[in-house]
């Protein structure tokens, strides 16, 4: 059939597998798209097409494919696009009581009329109110008046069209695929250590001891349950915000909710601090005195096997890391306060969202903490890496 | 196989569809793939299931998906330690296993003799690997009791209708076996009709002026949960019981905390009221 459609989609990069593929041929095969164009765009979109970020690029390949086609949705003749495309006349003839009247119409009633029209028209209308036309006040045509209805051919010039297909309205789904939230929580798995030494109730039945203490108990019934097993892994997050860190906003955000959201860890704490860590850690992305918490108020709460990730771009004047006259760094240098939260626990990795060399120069902050930290450039692939990295016994 | 008596499902009374997400629940019905819903909060993906069900006439199983559930909860449930109770005091037909397994929402809705539907609620809330678990059982409409050895095969295949509100990401193994759609958020036109269907006899000033004052609410970048449908229409009641000037509405926003449930975003919205009347 017209399988070249089929490679055009997956040229354009859009995964369309054999399976459904097969799916919107069975579909076809079942009559679901009638003999309607719209109809058609629809089931494509529907069987083909699995999230919102894609519908963009699928409207794009789809009309760009079926230009011609397109051109005329909803099986329009050739010559009657042709004069609704330009206009002979732009009459001035907004009538209040047929744009009320048009906006009690359903879109299943407008689209029955324009059936209903399409087989009764046979010559051009300019300025009318029933015929599909320019600059009127029916429900079909272009550049009219009426507050619903339909656009056929044309430029949309008053907004108010209910829907024309191939109009690009998921645009602001776009995303980098490269930023897959699931392939990140894929990475995240890799931390864990499962255990049943947790202090959670006992809810899963041993079979087998069960038997034993039955026997053990003269035949009387002796249930034995068991804990179940659960990741004992605690992670301590803490990220730098706000400055040079809004470049990568967006990546880190989807680190954020990947880590947020796995709700695997048996406890995550999250704190952020502005370019360096000095006395105080903050709750909150906006850093504000009110949120404030000392460093070593933070350090005693937790205990030496939480895993500790940092995330910054590691980015800032050699003054704010190097130089003990800091104002806010208290007397010590930045970095020694980052090397004394390092050290507080066994394990820690600092993610970068930053390569460190999309510069002319790299950063002097920038060497210093790699050479104390083990660093990892943010990818999915360096994720994992990092997180093997802190599951590893020492 | 016969093939049933071809339903459509045309929206209903209650429920105001687009026109794209009435085909993709066809398409759905029809090829008997579940159908797989996304979409802002409160854009009506649970009630959807709701109305399909009451249009067709047939029973709704909903299977409500939380963080714990596991692909299995929903097929069958095999109660073993009421068993081991009930042999310990001799309770009757212990040698019967069949009255220890318990069929979860997707085995009611494969024995039931009339075609049914099954909504999955919320299915990203899960583990990352729970749809991958309901793969076989959602294609072959099947599954087989290890402990009794019984195959529960669905009668009727059901409608499938599972929503997501996109807090995971599904596996592409499970989005290939589904129809996808995405509900967007109604743009004036429908919201006009979704709001006549709740309160037919609104004052138009009123509803002018609230609609208004929404879609400028949504807009604005700084709000982080915009509000949805449902929160417009408690906002809706909230201001015809208050009986203020309509004119006023736009300007003050009042009652913003029906909208906006985030004290963040109540602020955010205060200082762009600030920036708005400055301009005026």
């Amino acid at each position: 059939m017209f399988t070249g459609f089929f490679y055009y989609l997956r040229s354009c990069g859009l995964k369309v597998s054999l399976q459904e593929w097969l799916m919107l041929c069975e579909a076809l095969d079942k009559g679901l798209a009638g003999a309607s164009f719209l109809r058609f765009y629809q089931l494509c979109r529907a069987v083909l097409v699995k999230s919102e970020a894609d519908y963009d690029k699928f409207d794009t390949a789809f009309v760009q494919y079926f230009q011609e086609i397109a051109k005329g949705s909803d099986e329009m003749p050739a010559d009657l696009l042709k004069w609704l495309d330009s206009p002979g006349q732009t009459p001035n003839n907004y009538d209040e009581e047929i744009a009320q009247l048009n906006s009690l119409l359903t879109p299943e009633e407008i689209e029955q009329m324009l059936r209903e029209r399409m087989q009764e028209q046979d010559s051009e209308h300019n300025g009318g109110s029933y015929w599909i036309g320019t600059g009127g006040m029916s429900t079909f045509g272009n550049a009219g008046n009426s507050p619903t209805g339909i656009r056929v051919g044309g430029k949309s010039m008053h907004h108010r069209a209910l829907r024309v297909a191939g109009e690009r309205k998921y645009r602001d789904f776009t995303k980098d695929r490269a930023l897959d939230i699931r392939q990140f929580q894929l990475a995240l798995r890799h931390l864990r250590q499962y255990s049943n030494r947790t202090d959670e109730e006992k809810t899963e039945l041993n079979a087998e001891k069960t038997a034993d203490a039955t026997a053990d108990n003269a035949g009387t019934l002796d249930l034995v349950y068991e804990r179940p097993r659960r990741n004992t892994v605690k992670v301590v997050m803490m990220m730098d915000s706000g400055g040079s860190m809004e470049y990568y906003s967006k990546l880190c955000s989807t680190l954020f909710q990947a880590v947020s959201k796995s709700n695997r860890f048996k406890d995550l704490k999250i704190y952020y601090f502005h370019n360096c860590i000095y006395t105080h850690l903050y709750t909150t992305p906006s850093c504000s005195y009110a949120h404030s918490v000392p460093v070593d108020t933070v350090l005693r709460t937790l205990n030496r096997d939480y895993k500790l990730i940092l995330v910054g771009d590691a980015e800032m004047a050699p003054y704010e890391l190097l130089s003990d006259r800091y104002p806010s760094a208290g007397g010590v240098r930045g970095l020694d306060h980052l090397i004394h939260v390092r050290d507080h626990f066994s394990h820690c990795v600092w993610l970068n969202p930053s390569k460190g060399d999309d510069y002319w120069y790299i950063p002097e902050s920038y060497t210093a903490i790699q050479k104390e930290f083990d660093m990892y450039y943010l990818t999915v692939e360096n994720l994992t890496k990092a997180m093997k990295k802190l599951i590893a016994a020492r | 196989m016969s093939a049933p008596a071809k339903q459509e499902f045309k929206g209903s009374n209650e429920y105001v569809a687009s026109q794209e997400l009435l085909s993709a629940v066809n398409i759905a019905m029809t090829l008997e793939k579940p159908l797989l819903l996304k979409g802002e909060p409160g854009t009506g993906k649970t009630m959807l299931a709701q109305s399909v069900a009451n249009s067709l006439g047939a029973k709704l199983y909903i299977w409500n998906i939380k963080s714990t559930t596991k692909a299995q909860d929903g097929l069958y449930v095999y109660d073993v330690v009421q068993r081991l109770y009930d042999s310990q005091f001799g309770g009757e037909g212990v040698d019967n296993i069949e009255k220890y397994v318990h069929l979860g929402q997707v085995g009611e809705a494969f024995e039931s003799e009339d075609r049914c539907i099954l909504l999955i609620d919320e299915i990203d809330k899960a583990d990352l690997e729970f749809p991958n678990d309901l793969l076989w059982e959602l294609d072959q409409m099947e599954f087989t009791i290890p402990q009794t050895g019984r195959t529960v095969k669905a009668k009727q295949r059901p409608v499938i209708i599972i929503t997501s509100n996109a807090e995971k990401e599904l596996p592409d193994a499970f989005l290939r076996r589904c129809i996808f759609h995405y509900i967007d958020f109604p743009e004036e036109d429908l919201m006009r009709r979704i709001i006549a269907v709740h309160y037919p006899k609104l004052e138009q000033r009123l509803l002018d002026q609230a609609i208004a004052a929404f879609y400028w609410v949504r807009s604005l970048p700084s709000i982080q949960k915009k509000p949805s449908t449902s929160e417009l229409i408690d906002w809706i009641r909230a201001l015809t019981y208050s009986g203020i000037p309509y004119d006023e509405i736009q300007r003050q926003i009042p009652f913003a905390g029906v909208l906006l449930k985030k004290n963040e975003d109540l602020d955010a919205l205060e200082k762009a009221k600030e920036r708005r009347a400055r301009k005026f």
